[in-house]
C-alpha cells in the first residue's frame, strides 16, 4: 500500500450543502475544499451542528452537494449514475452511522453482512469473514442475536463489523466510541489503529480530544467551514 | 445465510419480513385467496352445468337431424271426457322421402315408440319400448354390451326379438345374463338377444328421482307394427286419448358437419309442403350444441369478470398494505441504501413479498376452489367440473396480481433518497 499513500482519495472542490428549512437557509457545508488522501486517518471534530455529518454523508456518496464538485477514488461522483455510486458504496466504503442503523429484524451476523449481499460480484468468503469481525469486535458469541437484544455498545460494535466487512479503502466512523466504556473504546481505537497500519483511510468523526488525538490528524470544522487543521504526530512528539 | 444476493435469498429475506406479522400477511391473503377460489369455483360450477347439457345435446349426434312427430296445438285443448282417436305425425312415407331424396343423407333410422308393459316373470316394468332398425345404433353411437342389435334379418323376417337397455336388463334379470330369455312385450313373447350399455358411463349419473322408469326396449320396427298396430291408448287425466302415429322419431345421419343445417332446412320445407298441420319438429343438435356453447362463454365471460372483481380488491389490498410497509420500513430502506443496495435490490425485496403474499393466497385459494365444488357436488347435487386450466389461470392471475399492485409501492420505496430515508423514524 506504501505506492499508494500520497494518491487522494477524496477530493472536494467548493462543495456547498444547503438545507432551505422554508425562509432561512442552513449551510451545513460552505464552499469547503479540502483533500484526504490514501492511508491517512484523520479525526473530525467541532461543536454540534457544524457540518461534520454533512460531510461524512457525502464522502460516502449516500448525499449529493448542492453546489461544488468532489471526487472519490478519483472518480467525479457527479458523472456515476445510481447503480455506480450504490457499487461505489458497497466496494470501498465502509459507514459507521452516529445512530448505529442495524437493521432491526436481522441478527447480528445478517446485519455485518449486509454490505456484501449487495455487490455485483459477492466475496466467495463472506461469512467467515464476518464471524471473524465479530470476533474481533467482541461479538463472537452473539452472532444470532437481535438488534434489540444488544446493548447500545454492543449495537455499535456490531455497526463497525459491518463497516469492515466489505474491506473497504475508506472508513467513515461518525461518533463510533461515543456509547462506549473507556476499555472497550479503547479496543475500538485499537482496531482503527490496525486497520491504519493496514493502509485503510480513516475519518473519525469524534467530540473527545482524547480520541481525536489517537488519530494521526485532526480536521476542526466549524459553521461548514474548516477552521483548523492540526498534525498530532507533532503534539505528541 | 448465503453471501450470494441470489433469489433464494431475497425469497427468504421477504417471507421472513411477512413473518414478522403474520395476522397482517394472512388478512392480506384473504382478499386473494378469496378472489381465485371463487375463480375456480364459479368456473368449475358453470363448467359442470354446460358439461351437462352439452354431453345430453352430443348424445343425440352432431351429425344427426331429428324430425320428431308433436301433437299439434288444436288437439292438446279438445280433450274432455270423449273418447277419440287423434292422427297425427311423421309418417312412413315421410321417412321414405326423407331417405331417398338428399344426397347428403347417409342413414335415415325410423322410430316408433309403443306404449307396453314389458315383464319376465313376476317383475314389471314401463319402459320406452322403440320400434326401429338395426342402424338406430350406428346413429345414436349407443354401445352393445352384451349379445347383438337388431339385424336387418329381424326386420326382413319380423321376428320376435328384443334388445334392452342396461337399466332395463338390469331390472329384469338382476343376477343372470337377460340373453335368450323370453321377454312379454304388451302380450307376446320376446326373445332377448342383446344388451346395450347405458347412455351415460356406469356411476357418472346417478338416478333422477321422479323418474321410476329408465331405459328403453328395442324392438324390430316391423314386428311392433305387426303385434300392436298404430294406434295407441293413452290414459290422460280420467281422458281415454287414442293416438295414430306412424313414425314418432326419425333420425338423420348426414356425411357431414357443414350439411347438417342445410338437410335440416331442406327436410322442414319438405315437412312443411306434405303436412297441412304442424306436427313435428326438426331438432338440430349441432345448432343446440353451438347455442350451449355460445351460453357457456357467455356465462364465463360473467362470471370471470365477478371474479376478476374480487380478484381486483384483494390486489388493491395488497397495495394498501405494501405501501404502509414501504413507510415503516423506510430507515431500513435507507440503511440498505446506505451498505450499497441497488433501486433494483429494493423493488426485488418488496416486490417478492408482494408476490409471495399473493401466490401465497392464490395456492390457499385453488385449495379453496377445489373444496367448494366438491362440497358443491356433494351437498346440491350439480354436477361440477374443475378443467386442469382453472386452477393455472387462477394462479397466474394471482401472482401477476402480486406484480401488478406491488410494482408501485416497491417503486416508491427504492426511490427513495438514502440520507432521507435514514433520517425516518
Ligand atoms: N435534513 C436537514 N434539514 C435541515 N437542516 C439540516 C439537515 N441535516 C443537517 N442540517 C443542518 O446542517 C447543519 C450541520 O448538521 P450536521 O448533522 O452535519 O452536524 P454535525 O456536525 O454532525 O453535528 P453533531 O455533532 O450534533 O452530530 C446543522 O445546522 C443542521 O441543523
Ligand atoms: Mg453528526
Amino acid at each position: 500500500m506504501a505506492g499508494s499513500a500520497d494518491l487522494p482519495v477524496a477530493e472536494l472542490i467548493d462543495v456547498t450543502r444547503l438545507y432551505k428549512m422554508g425562509a432561512n437557509e442552513v449551510r451545513a457545508l460552505d464552499r469547503f475544499s479540502f483533500t484526504f488522501r490514501a492511508g491517512e486517518y484523520w479525526s473530525i471534530m467541532g461543536s454540534s451542528g457544524s457540518g461534520k455529518s454533512t460531510l461524512l454523508n457525502l464522502l460516502g456518496c449516500i448525499d449529493r452537494p448542492t453546489t461544488g464538485a468532489y471526487r472519490i477514488k478519483g472518480e467525479d461522483t457527479q458523472t456515476l449514475d445510481d447503480d455506480e455510486l450504490s457499487e461505489l458504496r458497497s466496494r470501498h466504503i465502509g459507514f459507521v452511522f452516529q445512530s448505529y442503523n442495524l437493521i432491526q429484524q436481522l441478527n447480528v451476523l445478517e446485519n455485518i453482512l449486509v454490505p456484501l449481499i449487495y455487490q455485483d460480484d459477492p466475496p466467495e468468503d463472506g461469512e467467515e469473514r464476518a464471524r471473524r469481525l465479530a470476533q474481533r469486535v467482541g461479538l463472537g458469541d452473539r452472532l444470532d442475536h437481535k438488534p434489540t437484544e444488544l446493548s447500545g455498545g454492543q449495537q455499535q460494535r456490531v455497526a463497525i463489523a459491518r463497516a469492515l466487512v466489505n474491506d473497504p479503502t475508506f472508513v467513515l466512523a461518525d461518533e463510533a466510541t461515543g456509547n462506549l466504556d473507556s476499555k472497550t473504546a479503547k479496543e475500538i481505537l485499537d482496531l482503527f489503529d490496525e486497520l491504519h497500519a493496514e493502509g485503510k483511510t480513516i475519518l473519525l468523526v469524534t467530540h473527545e480530544p482524547s480520541v481525536g488525538l489517537r488519530a494521526q490528524k485532526t480536521l476542526r470544522l466549524k459553521d461548514g467551514r474548516i477552521e483548523d487543521v492540526r498534525d498530532n504526530r507533532a503534539v505528541v512528539a | 445465510m448465503s453471501v450470494k444476493h441470489g433469489l433464494s435469498g431475497v425469497v427468504r429475506l421477504g417471507i421472513q419480513s411477512l413473518l414478522l406479522h403474520k395476522l397482517r400477511a394472512i388478512l392480506t391473503m384473504l382478499g386473494v385467496l378469496f378472489g381465485v377460489a371463487s375463480v375456480i369455483a364459479m368456473l368449475a360450477i358453470g363448467e359442470g352445468a354446460s358439461a351437462e347439457a352439452q354431453e345430453q345435446i352430443r348424445q343425440l349426434g352432431s351429425q344427426n337431424v331429428i324430425l320428431r312427430s308433436v301433437k299439434p296445438p288444436e288437439d292438446l285443448r279438445g280433450g274432455g271426457e270423449t273418447t277419440r282417436v287423434s292422427s297425427y305425425g311423421l309418417t312412413t312415407s315421410d321417412f321414405e322421402r326423407v331417405r331417398d331424396t338428399f344426397p347428403a343423407v347417409v342413414r335415415t333410422v325410423p322410430v316408433r315408440q309403443l306404449q307396453q308393459e314389458v315383464r319376465l316373470e313376476e317383475r314389471v316394468l314401463n319402459p320406452r319400448v322403440l320400434g326401429t332398425d338395426a342402424q338406430y345404433v350406428n346413429v345414436t353411437g349407443r354401445k352393445v354390451c352384451e349379445g347383438r342389435f337388431l339385424s336387418d334379418q329381424d326386420q326382413a323376417a319380423v321376428s320376435n326379438v328384443c334388445v334392452l337397455g342396461y337399466e332395463v336388463a338390469r331390472f329384469l334379470s338382476p343376477f343372470e345374463s337377460s340373453l335368450g330369455k323370453s321377454i312379454k312385450v304388451g302380450g307376446e313373447y320376446f326373445t332377448c338377444v342383446g344388451v346395450l350399455l347405458p347412455r351415460v358411463p356406469l356411476g357418472s349419473d346417478p338416478a333422477q328421482p321422479g323418474v321410476e322408469v329408465t331405459g328403453e326396449v328395442f324392438v324390430p320396427l316391423e314386428t311392433g307394427r305387426s303385434w300392436f298396430g298404430d294406434t295407441q291408448v293413452k290414459i290422460r287425466s280420467g281422458s281415454r286419448e287414442m293416438e295414430e302415429v306412424q313414425l314418432h322419431e326419425i333420425y338423420v345421419q348426414v356425411d357431414s358437419d357443414e350439411h347438417v343445417t342445410l338437410v335440416a332446412d331442406a327436410a322442414k320445407e319438405m315437412l312443411k309442403r306434405q303436412h297441412k298441420q304442424k306436427d313435428w319438429e326438426v331438432v338440430v343438435p349441432l345448432e343446440l350444441l353451438l347455442q350451449a356453447e355460445k351460453t357457456k362463454r357467455t356465462f364465463n365471460i360473467v362470471l370471470g369478470s365477478i371474479a376478476a372483481i374480487s380478484l381486483l380488491v384483494g390486489g388493491i389490498g395488497i397495495m394498501n398494505v405494501m405501501l404502509a410497509t414501504v413507510t415503516e420500513r423506510t430507515r431500513e430502506i435507507g440503511i440498505r441504501r446506505a451498505l450499497g443496495a441497488k433501486r433494483r435490490h429494493i423493488v426485488t425485496q418488496f416486490l417478492v413479498e408482494t408476490v409471495v403474499l399473493s401466490v401465497g393466497g392464490g395456492l390457499l385459494g385453488i385449495a379453496l376452489g377445489l373444496v367448494i365444488p366438491a362440497g358443491v357436488e356433494h351437498w346440491a347435487k350439480m354436477k361440477t367440473v374443475v378443467t386442469p386450466d382453472a386452477p393455472i389461470l387462477a394462479f397466474a392471475i394471482s401472482a401477476g396480481v402480486g406484480v401488478v399492485f406491488g410494482i408501485y409501492p416497491a417503486w416508491r420505496a427504492a426511490a427513495m433518497d438514502p440520507v432521507e430515508a435514514l433520517r425516518h423514524e
